[in-house]
């Protein structure tokens, strides 16, 4: 290591929590709070226009508008949450609907093998398919008890906790099958198209 | 003049001269102040007047007019990447030797 | 010419309470150059394992006062760096910086004027190293302050404004304040508004030099207001300072 220059008496206002250490993924660090990250500006999409659609490989569709999306049999989910900028935070609650809920509703077409989430105000993350299958993902709606805020991606995002966070798109509006990967909108710029934080895939070639 | 109120993620939002010192360490010149091209609606106006997302896994930088995506920056540790294809051109002013 | 920015090893000359939120470090810089009012400097603090913490703070003091700047940081409850600044550092540390940096939102005397000066809260840094530098270097431009604090409590540098509200070199100041007033206040005691702009530029019309900063709800109201008043967009520079109280 270098010789480089440290503050006196700064540590920052990571937490340690000896207990949990097991449940910290490499290079990061705890966090009590909720940071707000985001590409875009607060898009303000009027729940009665607000529709979720599954667009599948073979060009089948389906779409629920928000009252439908609500009707879907939902589930209660805690989980850790990982961001790339190097941010845990554990035991996050929310509620929403499995996307394996979501995709039994349509006939895929089996040359489905990647998906991308799309989001108002042009948001893109792809992954595998089998990535949000298996109870692995979910389009959550509430957070910590609560409708899930605007500046945490409400009224609903996609939560894949086993991934960075990134993946887990603000202001979803769907998602597309597709048959060939395509890399989204942090995956296209330096950030790695799979993004495991266990294996610390933080960046293209990680 | 009273909107609605702004959440978090709204206050959050900055303006170019957040970039200032990024952007000259990548440049190796101000570029606040350097006029610049919406490639998407042809707004013209200075880098600083961007509208700058710094609380984000890169730094993005859009239109105040149309919103779209102008400049994109991701750092890691090994690299800087940079997407600029949403500005029609960047200028870098010459240094004085 | 201009150099590029690297980081430099400061030292924490003085510190001096502003309010009980806000403090000025006086840091002595061995690689000082002079800055153009309004320019900020990157701040960097390094942990023992290598965790490090980056933040823009604008300078308050004017390029005229050789090797050294202010730097007012207003103390934030869960802020990283502002508690570092206020709770931890002394007189004698040492603080990494790089700058000057910016191009945009700057002020020299030789522009001119007339100068119009819009600050929300922690905004009034930036602007105070603009009036600083227009003090000493004799400017006599006309220009006004328009001041948004919370509380009386909240205004940074009162003592300074004070003294030059006295003088007669064409500076006039005004103040709001959105939650509570002096005692016997006759003077604004509301959000900046149109009305309120309208009334404090309206000297200096059609087109001052207009500079806004603070928080960003601020900045855009202002700004907006400023338009509705007439004056010109290009006339009009603006800096938004996040939740930090920097410019990121």
């Amino acid at each position: 290591m270098s010789d480089r220059f440290v503050s006196r008496g700064f540590t920052g206002k990571r937490r340690q929590k000896p207990e949990a250490v097991e449940r910290v993924p490499p290079g990061q660090y705890l966090t009590d709070d909720f940071p707000v990250l985001s590409a875009g500006p607060t898009p303000r999409t009027a729940l009665y226009q607000w529709t979720f659609t599954i667009e599948g490989a073979g060009g089948e569709s389906i779409h629920w508008s928000w009252q439908e999306f609500l009707q879907l049999p939902a589930q209660s989910y805690l989980v850790d949450i990982h961001c790339v900028t190097k941010w845990t935070k554990l035991d996050t609650r929310w509620e929403g609907v499995s996307i394996d809920t979501l995709l039994e509703q349509i006939d895929l077409d089996p040359r489905a093998v990647y998906v991308t989430a799309f989001c108002d105000g042009g948001y893109t993350t792809n992954m595998p398919l089998p990535d949000v299958l298996n109870g692995r993902a979910f389009v959550a709606y509430r957070y910590a008890g609560q409708p899930l805020a605007p500046e945490h991606g409400g009224p609903a995002r996609l939560v894949v906790p086993h991934l960075y966070f990134w993946k887990s798109a603000k202001w979803v509006r769907g998602l597309r099958l597709m048959e060939k990967d395509k890399p989204g909108f942090w995956e296209s710029l330096g950030y790695n198209n799979r993004g495991d934080p266990w294996k610390e895939q933080r960046y293209w070639g990680d | 003049m009273d909107k609605e109120p702004m959440d978090l993620n709204q206050m959050l939002i900055l303006d170019g001269n957040a970039a200032a010192g990024l952007l000259e360490e990548i440049f190796a010149a101000e570029m606040t102040a350097s006029p610049t091209e919406c490639a998407h609606c042809g707004r013209q106006g200075e880098v600083a007047t961007l509208v700058a997302f710094t609380y984000s896994p890169g730094l993005v930088l859009r239109c105040p007019a149309c919103e779209n995506v102008m400049i994109r920056i991701v750092e890691t540790p090994e690299a800087v990447y940079i997407d600029a294809r949403g500005a029609a051109y960047l200028r870098l002013e010459r240094r004085a030797s | 010419m201009k150099q590029p920015i690297t980081w430099q090893i400061a030292a924490v000359k003085t510190i001096q309470q502003e309010t009980p939120k806000v403090k000025t470090l006086t840091l002595r810089l061995p690689d000082w150059i002079p800055h153009r009012p309004g320019q900020h400097y990157d701040l960097r603090l390094t942990a023992p394992d290598g965790y490090q913490a980056q933040r823009s703070y604008s300078i308050a003091s004017e390029p005229e006062r050789r090797g050294e700047i202010d730097l007012t940081i207003e103390r934030l409850e869960d802020g990283e760096v502002s508690t570092y600044l206020h709770d931890v550092i002394q007189v004698g540390d040492q603080i990494e910086v790089r700058g000057p940096i910016g191009g945009y939102f700057v002020w020299e005397a030789k522009l001119g004027g007339p100068l119009l000066l819009i600050a929300g809260g922690s905004g009034v840094v930036p602007l105070m190293a603009m009036l600083r530098h227009r003090a000493t270097s004799g400017s006599q431009v006309p220009t006004r302050l328009l001041y948004s604090s919370r509380t009386p409590e909240d205004v940074i540098y009162a003592g300074q404004l004070a003294r030059w509200q006295a003088l007669t070199d064409g500076l006039k100041i005004f103040h709001t304040f959105t939650r509570t007033q002096p005692a016997n206040w006759a003077g604004y005691a509301r959000r900046i508004d149109s009305e309120m702009l309208r009334e404090v530029a309206h000297p200096l019309l059609p087109a001052p030099f207009t500079f806004v900063c603070g928080p960003t709800p601020l900045v855009e109201a202002v700004a907006n207001g400023l338009v509705q008043i007439g004056v010109p967009p290009e006339r009009i520079r603006t800096e938004r300072f996040g939740p930090t109280g920097g410019s990121g």
